[in-house]
């Protein structure tokens, strides 16, 4: 029954396997979107409603170098795909341990301002309104970077370790996706708290 | 293509015997195992014992509500029952149920030999059991406020304050937060297994015009899984902020809001009726077509309503909240999304119609329970336009109303479309037919139990009795309907029995089912039953939505109209 050769219509491009872990990284930064999004909604929402100081404004400086450090990352990581892609692995483990170190430095600088707004501004989860929206908003994000630099230092120590292959690059480029999602979340945050709110 | 065939090899490898190994390992492989089906029957298995367990919390608190001033219970004991009952019904006993479904259905019916991520699929299954059992842990682990004794009193849904550390002492309100939490993990975990599953793994010529009605609209299930349980995800990490780390998000005296929590929950708690919900309707799909022996009607519309109800469904979570006084246009767009997300509904209940309309009916117990749900989701459909009238909801709002309304839904919908997919694919599942016999007796006793007690609970709900009383005065008149209601309990206990013994004795007794017993169309059913670990020796190539029907009429195949 089965015998004769036959073609099949095709009507549409089914995405095949190979897409698989690009799809599953796709559902999980939509959920992963829609859990940032209630949290910048609660921001939004008591943004002002703070019964006791400070107020963003006296206390929020704009992180300029942190954020430069977080977006040039997306750079490097896509520099680190591209030299995986080619097969050249010791470029991709430079660009890849940069991409690292500027995680690195964007968590140094959160925990610099967190430090100083503790200490030297009184302001912490429950002193007010403001610190509890602000360090949960903020500490999610960062909760993120921590995520993310975990699984690129897992990634780099298997370069390091020579297991990683031109073969991987797929894979990889499905990490790297959330290390973008990580990145672009930061613009959503970073205009919410330090712009919009302040 | 005149001569173009589906490619459809019949199977002819027998399923591996697993009486012969030593009951250890047996349970081992069950426990360690990555298997789409072996998952889905554990997470089906898991449902069935949290419905009981939940069953049993209901039954007792209508036991305290049969009567009158009746103190079978405690009040604390009571406001746990109903705590616990609403939070296992849907988070432990719905939703496994589905996700079982889901998880045994999907890979076979799209002809792939398992989901897209084996291992995410039993992490998300043991998240989900580990929910579930930090719940429940509550009841012997927990502490509450003196006299209150244990698991958490809060109400499903929780609403501030009554979850500020100062107000739930102790920890039974952290097991209700983390036990949910985690099992939301697993949640998400399977929905994105499903969708990738869905979109990656589709057997070739299976385009999304081609899929199962059950795919589509678990794949819609699972998009809604995705963006309306990640909200309460953050709505409890929130609360546990709150509790923790002396966070102000629902903390009114600091300026906190506790409305917010509100809608933060029902973001997540709306959406989540339609993600029970559009699995019962993927079941009827799929039955409603075999036992009318007719194609599913308008099958295009189909799915264009299931992706419109998808949507449409995150826009009306504050019908929940008309009683607490929001603006006239929040109520005003609250009122005309709800009565909006009626329409394509209706669709759906005028297509299954159509399908049957014409159609050389067989009334097996599947298709029995079908019908009954066709009847009572419209009904339960028809309460929900009322309640989505803003006034007469601040009229009835919070009243029994409003709980037989939506148990109406989730009974009298959901979990006959539950019946009626256990009574089709328990052959494929176990290769025995359930017997007919027992089947009967499980509808009728369940179908009268239900009409017993939900039709009548609209009674006193109308009368003015509140949701979440503890007991009440003889003079109010709400005695002999509150009676009725707690008779037709004993009713549906009966059929429940009925359908536990129906599951027991036909595994051991049953007729062998074969490979196809309805004579169906999608290609679960060209499998073995049960089918092998690999589902398929070889992947299938179809060409329309109906392969089996191309197989079985070579003469007129189905592709050449579609």
């Amino acid at each position: 029954m089965a015998a004769a050769t036959i073609t099949v219509p095709q009507t549409e491009m089914p995405l095949s396997a190979s897409y698989r872990g690009k799809v599953g990284m796709w559902c999980l930064i939509v959920a992963e979107s829609a859990i940032f999004s209630i949290f910048v909604v609660a921001y939004l929402y008591y943004a002002g409603k703070s019964i006791s100081g400070p107020t963003p404004a006296q206390v929020l400086d704009i992180p300029w170098f942190n954020s430069i450090c977080l977006f040039s990352s997306s750079l490097t990581i896509v520099l680190a795909e591209k030299a995986l892609h080619h097969g050249n692995i010791k470029r991709f483990g430079l660009f890849w341990f940069l991409t690292i170190a500027l995680g690195v430095i964007f968590l140094i600088g959160t925990g610099r301002e967190w430090y100083g707004l503790i200490y030297h501004d009184g302001l912490t989860v429950s002193s007010s309104l403001f610190g509890t929206t602000f360090y949960s908003l903020v500490g999610l994000h960062a909760f993120h970077v921590t995520v993310g630099l975990i699984g690129l230092t897992i990634i780099l120590i298997f370069t390091l370790l020579g297991a990683l292959r031109q073969e991987h690059a797929a894979r990889v480029s499905v990490f790297a996706m959330y290390w973008h999602f990580v990145d672009v979340i930061w613009v959503v945050v970073l205009s919410v708290v330090y712009f919009i709110a302040r | 293509m005149a001569d173009a065939q589906p490619i459809l090899p019949p199977m002819i490898i027998s399923p591996e015997r697993e009486g012969t190994r030593p009951m250890v390992q047996v349970l081992h492989d069950w426990i360690v195992t990555v298997d789409h089906k072996k998952l889905g029957l554990m997470y089906f298995g898991y449902g069935i014992i949290f419905l009981v367990i939940g069953g049993i919390e209901a039954a007792i608190m209508r036991a305290q509500l049969a009567v009158a001033n009746n103190h079978l219970v405690s009040p604390e004991t009571f406001n746990r029952l109903f705590t616990m009952h609403g939070t296992t019904m849907i988070f432990f006993a719905a939703m496994p149920l589905v996700f079982g479904f889901a998880n045994y259905l999907v890979p076979l019916m799209v002809g792939a030999r398992d989901m897209a991520f084996p291992r995410l699929n039993a992490w998300s299954f043991w998240m989900s059991v580990f929910g579930g059992l930090i719940l429940y842990f509550s009841w012997v682990g927990g502490f509450g406020l003196y006299g209150a004794g244990s698991a958490p009193d809060v109400g499903w849904f929780a609403y501030a304050p009554l979850t500020a550390s100062s107000f739930s002492v102790g920890h039974s309100t952290d097991y209700w937060i983390i036990g949910i939490l985690v099992s939301g993990f697993g949640s998400i975990g399977t929905a994105l297994n499903v969708l990738t599953t869905t979109f990656c793994l589709r057997c070739p010529g299976m385009t999304l015009r081609r899929m199962p009605l059950l795919v589509w609209m678990n794949a819609v299930t699972m998009f809604l899984v995705l963006v309306a349980l990640s909200p309460l995800t953050a709505a409890q990490v929130m609360l546990l902020i709150d509790r923790y780390l002396g966070g102000h998000f629902f903390d009114t005296q600091a300026g906190g809001s506790a409305v917010i929590w509100m809608h933060f929950f029902w973001i997540f708690g709306h959406p989540e009726v339609y993600i029970l919900v559009l699995p019962a309707f993927a079941i009827v799909s799929e039955v409603i077509p075999v036992f009318s022996r007719k194609p599913i009607f308008g099958y295009n519309i189909m799915v264009a309503a299931t992706v419109a109800i998808g949507f449409i469904s995150l826009s009306v979570w504050a019908h929940h909240m008309f009683t607490i006084g929001m603006t006239s246009y929040a109520n005003a767009f609250f009122v005309a999304s709800t009565s909006a997300i009626s329409v394509p509904t209706g669709i759906k209940i005028f297509n299954w119609i159509g399908t049957m309309w014409g159609g050389k009916i067989r009334y097996s117990v599947a298709m029995l329970f079908c019908v009954a749900f066709l009847c009572q989701f419209l009904i339960a459909g028809l309460t929900g336009i009322m309640l989505a009238a803003a006034p007469f909801d601040w009229q009835l709002g919070n009243s029994y109303f409003v709980v037989a309304h939506f148990h109406y839904v989730i009974l009298g919908g959901i979990v006959m479309a539950i019946f009626a997919g256990v009574y089709y694919w328990y052959p494929k599942v176990t290769g025995k037919m359930l017997s007919e016999t027992l089947g009967k007796w499980h509808f009728w006793l369940f179908v009268i139990g239900f009409h017993l007690t939900f039709d009548f609970m609209h009674i006193p709900g109308l009368l003015g009795m509140p949701r979440r009383i503890y007991t009440y005065d003889a003079s109010r008149g709400w005695e002999i309907w509150n009676l009725i209601v707690s008779i037709g309990v004993i009713f549906q206990i009966l059929g429940i029995v009925f359908l536990v013994l129906d599951l027991i004795w036909s595994y051991f007794k049953g007729a062998p089912a074969g490979n196809d017993p309805w004579d169906a169309w999608t290609l679960e059913w060209n499998t073995t039953s049960p089918p092998p670990d690999y589902n398929f020796a070889e992947i299938p190539v179809v060409l329309s939505r109906r392969p089996l029907w191309d197989l079985k009429h070579p003469e007129d195949p189905d592709w050449k109209y579609e």
